[in-house]
C-alpha cells in the first residue's frame, strides 16, 4: 500500500458503485486508528509526518467514497472518461425540461408542504439516478453513459441545495 | 558503545514512569485542570480544595498578578487592571467588538491586530492574560504531582476560529506548557460521557459556556468519537443573559451605572440572581450603584423572558446543524449538556422540546469538558491502559481565498474531517502578471467582507504570461488542532510561497518570543539554558519515541538499516550528555532523517492490519 493507491484499494473495497455505507464507516476507522496523528503524538517527527500524510488521505478517499457523486464521478475517471463536468454541459432536452419544472415548482411553493413535495419528487429522481449509475458502472461497466448519469446528478444536487436554502428559511 | 535496549515484543518498551499529562479546560467564567489518576480522571483542586478557578487576572503596577478568585474579587474596585472573561477577546481585534464590550477596559486604540490592554503592569494582550490562567493551573498540576508535566491537551469551543485556536496555543506555549493536541470542547465533554457510560451511537453535545455557544453531533463507536457536524457561536453565551439581567434589574429599579465598575457589579449581581433562580421562583437582585444598594426581587419568568432570546439564538443553530448533518432527530440517542449556563432549567426545556427527549445531565456540566481532555491527554502520552480512545474531529468552519471582486472561493468546506489537505489551481487575472496576492478567510458567506480574514501573503515571481495562461496551485492543510497552513505554487516556474497561517490577529513569532522573555524575566543566558533544556527534553523523547517504535516494529528493518539507526542514535545520546544545544539539534535531525523510511514501512503495516480480516473476496 502506498500513498498513490486509489481509494477503493485504500480501503479494501471492491472498484463498485454500489457500497454499504456502515462497511465504509467501519474501514474508515479501523485505518484511523491505525494512522491517525493522535496515535503518534509521543512519537518521532518522521512518524508524525507519515501519520499526517496518511490520516489525509484515508479522510480525503473516505470524503469521496462516501458521497455518491463524486464517487461515480471517481469511478468514471479510473475507467478512463473524466466527468468535466465544467466544460460538459450539454444534457438532454427532457432532463432540462424537467429541471425548469422543478425550479418553476420550487419558485411557486408557498408553503412548507409544498416545498416538501417537491424536495420528495427529487429525492425519487435521485434514487432512481443512483440506480442507473449503479447499473451503468457495476453491470455494464460503461464509463460513457456513467458519465452522463453523474452530470445529471450534479444538476440535481444543485437543485438539493437551493431546496435545502428553501427548507432553511421555513425553520427559521 | 551502548546500543539501545530492546525489550521482548508485546512486554513494555520503556520501564519509563507514567507521564503526566493533564488536561486543561480554559474556559470563559472559570478554567480547570484534570487528570487521570489510577485509571480515573478527575479535577486537580487548589489548596484550598476549589477546582473551579476563576478566569480572572489582576495586575499590579509592580509587575504581581494575582489568579482566580482573589483576582475576581478585585474586579468592582479595580476593573481596568482585573481582566475577566478574556477568553471572548482571544483572536479578536478592536472591530469585533460590540460598543459595550469597548467599554469595560482601557484598551489600547489600535485597529489593526488583536485588541492590547493597558494596565498598570503595562499593556497586555488577551493571549497573555490567558497565559496567567494556563501558569497557575500548570503549577496547580506540578504541585500535585510534585512533577513535571510532559503535556497537556487544552480544549477550545468548536466553533473558534483558526485566529481564536492559534491564540489558545501561543498562550499555552507562553505558559511553558507543551500542548500535546487542542481539543473541541463538546468532543471532550462526549470522551468523559461516553467513556464513563459505555455509550454507542448518536450523540448531540449542547455547550452553552460563559461567553461560547457550541453544538456537535458525534457518533461513538467503541472508543472512537466521530464528529460529524458542528456549529455555534463563539459570541454567546452565559455573560450575554447576565449583562441582560442587568440591564432589566437597573431598569426596573432606575438606576444607571455609569462606570466599568458599576457595570461590572451590576453583571456580578445578575449572575448570583441568575444562579439562584435555577433552583429557587424567585430571588432577591442586590447590588450597590453609586453608594447606594438597591434590590429587588426577581422572579424565575423574569429571567426567563430576558434569556429567551438568546436561547432562541442556540436552538436556531441547533437546528440548523441538525438539518445540515441530514439526521432526523428521533435517530439522536442521546443530548449531553454542558456548561454552567445549562443548569438553567429553562434552557434545559428548550432542549428537551427541540429534541423531544430529556437531556443527560448525570455529569457536572463543568467538569465534563475537562475530564474527557484529561483522557484524552493520558491516551496522547501513551500511557498504557489509556485505552483505544480516538477523536476523528472536523473543521467548524469553511476555509477559502479571496478572487476578483471580493468573492471567496472555499477550499476546505465547513464539517470536513481533519487532518485534511485541499488543492485548487488559480490564474492570474492580466497579462504579463508576476505576482498574486493570497487573501486567507474562514466563514460561510460568499462575500470576503462578511468573512473573517485569516492572512494575506504573495506569490513573487511567476513569469510573465497572458492572462489565464498561469496555473497557481493553492493548497490549504488543516492538522489535527484544526490549525490551517496555505502554500501556494505556480506550476510552470515551480515558484512556491507557503504561510503557517498566523491569522491577521493573532501574535507573530517574534512577539511571542519576546513575551516569552518579558513573562519569565530573562536574561538572555537564562533563555539559552531554557533552549538547551527543550533541546534535552525533545532528544529525550526522541530516543525513547524510537525505542518503542523499534520495540513494535523493528523486524521491518534490515540488519544494515537497523545498524546505522542506533549508530545515529548513540550519536544524539552523547551530544545530549553535552550543552551544545546546535549539536544536540543537528544529531536529531540526523537521526528523524534516518527514520524516515521505517516510518513510512511501519504505517504501512498498519494500514495492512486495519483491513486484516477485512478483505472481500473479489478484491
Amino acid at each position: 500500500m502506498n500513498l498513490r493507491a486509489d481509494d477503493f484499494e485504500l480501503f479494501g473495497l471492491p472498484r463498485r458503485f454500489a457500497l454499504d455505507r456502515a462497511e465504509l464507516d467501519a474501514r474508515r476507522r479501523a485505518l484511523q486508528a491505525e494512522v491517525h496523528p493522535d496515535r503518534f503524538a509521543s512519537a518521532d517527527a518522521a512518524a508524525r509526518r507519515a501519520a499526517m500524510q496518511w490520516a489525509v488521505r484515508v479522510n480525503e478517499a473516505y470524503q469521496r467514497l462516501a458521497d455518491p457523486v463524486r464517487r461515480g464521478a471517481y469511478l468514471c475517471e479510473l475507467g478512463g472518461v473524466p466527468v468535466r463536468a465544467d466544460d460538459n454541459t450539454a444534457m438532454p432536452a427532457e432532463f432540462l425540461r424537467q429541471q425548469m419544472a422543478w425550479r418553476e415548482s420550487l419558485e411557486e411553493a408557498n408553503s412548507r408542504a409544498e416545498v416538501d413535495a417537491v424536495e420528495r419528487e427529487m429525492q425519487r429522481e435521485r434514487g432512481l439516478a443512483h440506480a442507473r449509475l449503479a447499473a451503468a458502472i457495476d453491470d455494464r461497466h460503461d464509463p460513457l453513459e456513467a458519465a452522463r448519469e453523474v452530470r445529471a446528478l450534479m444538476f440535481i444536487e444543485r437543485f438539493a441545495a437551493d431546496v435545502d436554502r428553501r427548507v432553511a428559511g421555513f425553520e427559521g | 558503545m551502548a546500543l539501545l535496549q530492546i525489550s521482548e515484543p508485546g512486554t513494555s518498551p520503556e520501564p519509563h514512569a507514567r507521564r503526566v499529562a493533564v488536561g486543561i479546560d480554559l474556559g470563559t467564567t472559570h478554567s480547570l485542570v484534570a487528570a487521570v489518576r489510577s485509571g480515573v480522571a478527575e479535577c486537580l483542586p487548589d489548596r484550598d480544595g476549589a477546582v473551579l478557578l476563576p478566569s480572572a487576572v489582576h495586575y499590579f503596577a509592580d509587575g504581581r498578578t494575582e489568579v482566580g478568585r482573589a483576582a475576581l474579587a478585585a474586579a468592582i474596585e479595580d476593573p481596568t487592571n482585573t481582566i475577566v472573561s478574556v477568553k471572548r477577546l482571544m483572536g479578536r481585534g478592536l472591530g469585533d467588538l460590540g460598543a459595550a464590550g469597548r467599554l469595560a477596559y482601557d484598551f489600547v486604540d489600535d485597529p489593526v491586530g488583536m485588541v492590547r490592554f493597558r494596565t498598570a503592569a503595562g499593556i497586555k494582550s488577551p493571549v497573555e492574560v490567558s497565559a496567567e490562567i494556563l501558569a497557575t493551573l500548570r503549577q496547580r498540576a506540578e504541585d500535585t504531582f510534585d512533577a513535571h508535566l510532559y503535556g497537556v491537551v487544552v480544549t477550545v469551543p468548536a466553533y473558534f476560529d483558526d485566529a481564536q485556536r492559534q491564540a489558545t496555543k501561543d498562550a499555552a506555549e507562553l505558559a511553558g506548557l507543551d500542548v500535546l493536541r487542542l481539543v473541541s470542547e463538546p468532543t471532550a465533554a462526549s470522551i468523559a460521557y461516553g467513556l464513563d457510560n459505555a455509550s454507542e451511537g448518536l450523540y448531540a453535545v449542547y455547550d452553552l459556556g460563559g461567553g461560547t455557544f457550541d453544538i456537535s453531533l458525534l457518533r461513538m463507536t467503541k472508543g472512537v468519537f466521530e464528529v460529524v457536524g458542528t456549529g455555534g457561536d463563539s459570541a454567546l453565551g452565559g455573560d450575554d443573559i447576565d449583562a441582560a439581567f442587568a440591564a432589566w434589574a437597573l431598569a426596573k429599579a432606575g438606576v444607571v451605572a455609569s462606570s466599568a465598575g458599576e457595570r461590572r457589579a451590576a453583571a456580578i449581581a445578575a449572575r448570583a440572581a441568575k444562579e439562584a433562580l435555577s433552583s429557587a421562583e424567585r430571588a432577591p437582585f442586590r447590588c450597590t450603584i453609586g453608594g447606594k444598594t438597591f434590590e429587588l426581587q426577581a422572579t424565575r419568568a423574569d429571567l426567563e423572558a430576558v434569556a429567551r432570546p438568546f436561547v432562541e439564538r442556540t436552538i436556531a443553530v441547533v437546528r440548523a446543524v441538525v438539518r445540515d448533518a441530514k439526521v432526523a432527530r428521533d435517530e439522536i440517542d442521546g443530548i449531553v449538556l454542558v456548561g454552567g449556563a445549562t443548569r438553567m432549567p429553562f434552557v434545559r426545556r428548550a432542549v428537551h422540546d427541540f429534541f423531544g427527549r430529556a437531556p443527560l445531565t448525570n455529569l457536572d456540566p463543568d467538569q465534563v469538558v475537562a475530564l474527557g481532555a484529561a483522557r484524552q491527554a493520558d491516551a496522547l502520552a501513551g500511557n498504557v491502559g489509556a485505552g483505544d480512545l480516538l477523536l476523528l474531529d472536523v473543521v467548524p468552519l469553511s476555509l477559502g481565498i479571496e478572487t476578483m471582486g471580493g468573492l471567496v472561493e472555499r477550499i476546505v468546506e465547513r464539517n470536513s474531517a481533519i487532518p485534511t489537505a485541499r488543492a485548487q489551481s488559480f490564474t492570474t487575472f492580466q497579462d504579463g502578471q508576476t505576482a498574486m496576492s493570497i487573501h486567507v478567510v474562514q466563514g460561510e458567506r460568499d462575500l470576503v467582507a462578511d468573512c473573517r480574514s485569516l492572512a494575506r501573503f504573495e506569490l513573487h515571481g511567476i513569469a510573465p504570461m497572458v492572462a489565464g495562461a498561469a496555473r497557481i496551485q493553492v493548497t490549504f492543510t488543516v492538522d489535527a488542532d484544526g490549525l490551517l497552513s496555505v502554500e501556494a505554487r505556480e506550476e510552470t516556474s515551480g515558484v512556491e510561497a507557503s504561510v503557517t497561517v498566523k491569522p491577521s490577529y493573532g501574535l507573530s513569532d517574534d512577539e511571542v518570543t519576546r513575551m516569552l522573555k518579558e513573562s519569565f524575566g530573562h536574561a538572555e543566558d537564562d533563555m539559552a539554558a531554557r533552549a538547551l533544556r527543550e533541546a534535552q527534553v525533545d532528544s529525550d523523547r526522541l530516543l525513547v519515541a524510537l525505542s518503542s517504535a523499534l520495540a513494535a516494529d523493528g523486524e521491518l528493518l534490515a540488519p544494515a538499516e537497523r545498524a546505522s539507526i542506533e549508530a545515529l542514535a548513540e550519536n544524539l545520546r552523547k551530544a545530549r550528555a553535552g550543552s551544545d544545544r546546535a549539536a544536540i539539534e543537528e544529531a536529531m535531525h540526523a537521526l528523524s532523517d534516518a527514520t524516515e523510511d521505517f516510518a513510512a514501512e511501519r504505517m504501512n503495516r498498519g494500514i495492512r492490519r486495519a483491513l486484516a480480516g477485512r478483505r472481500v473476496e473479489d478484491l
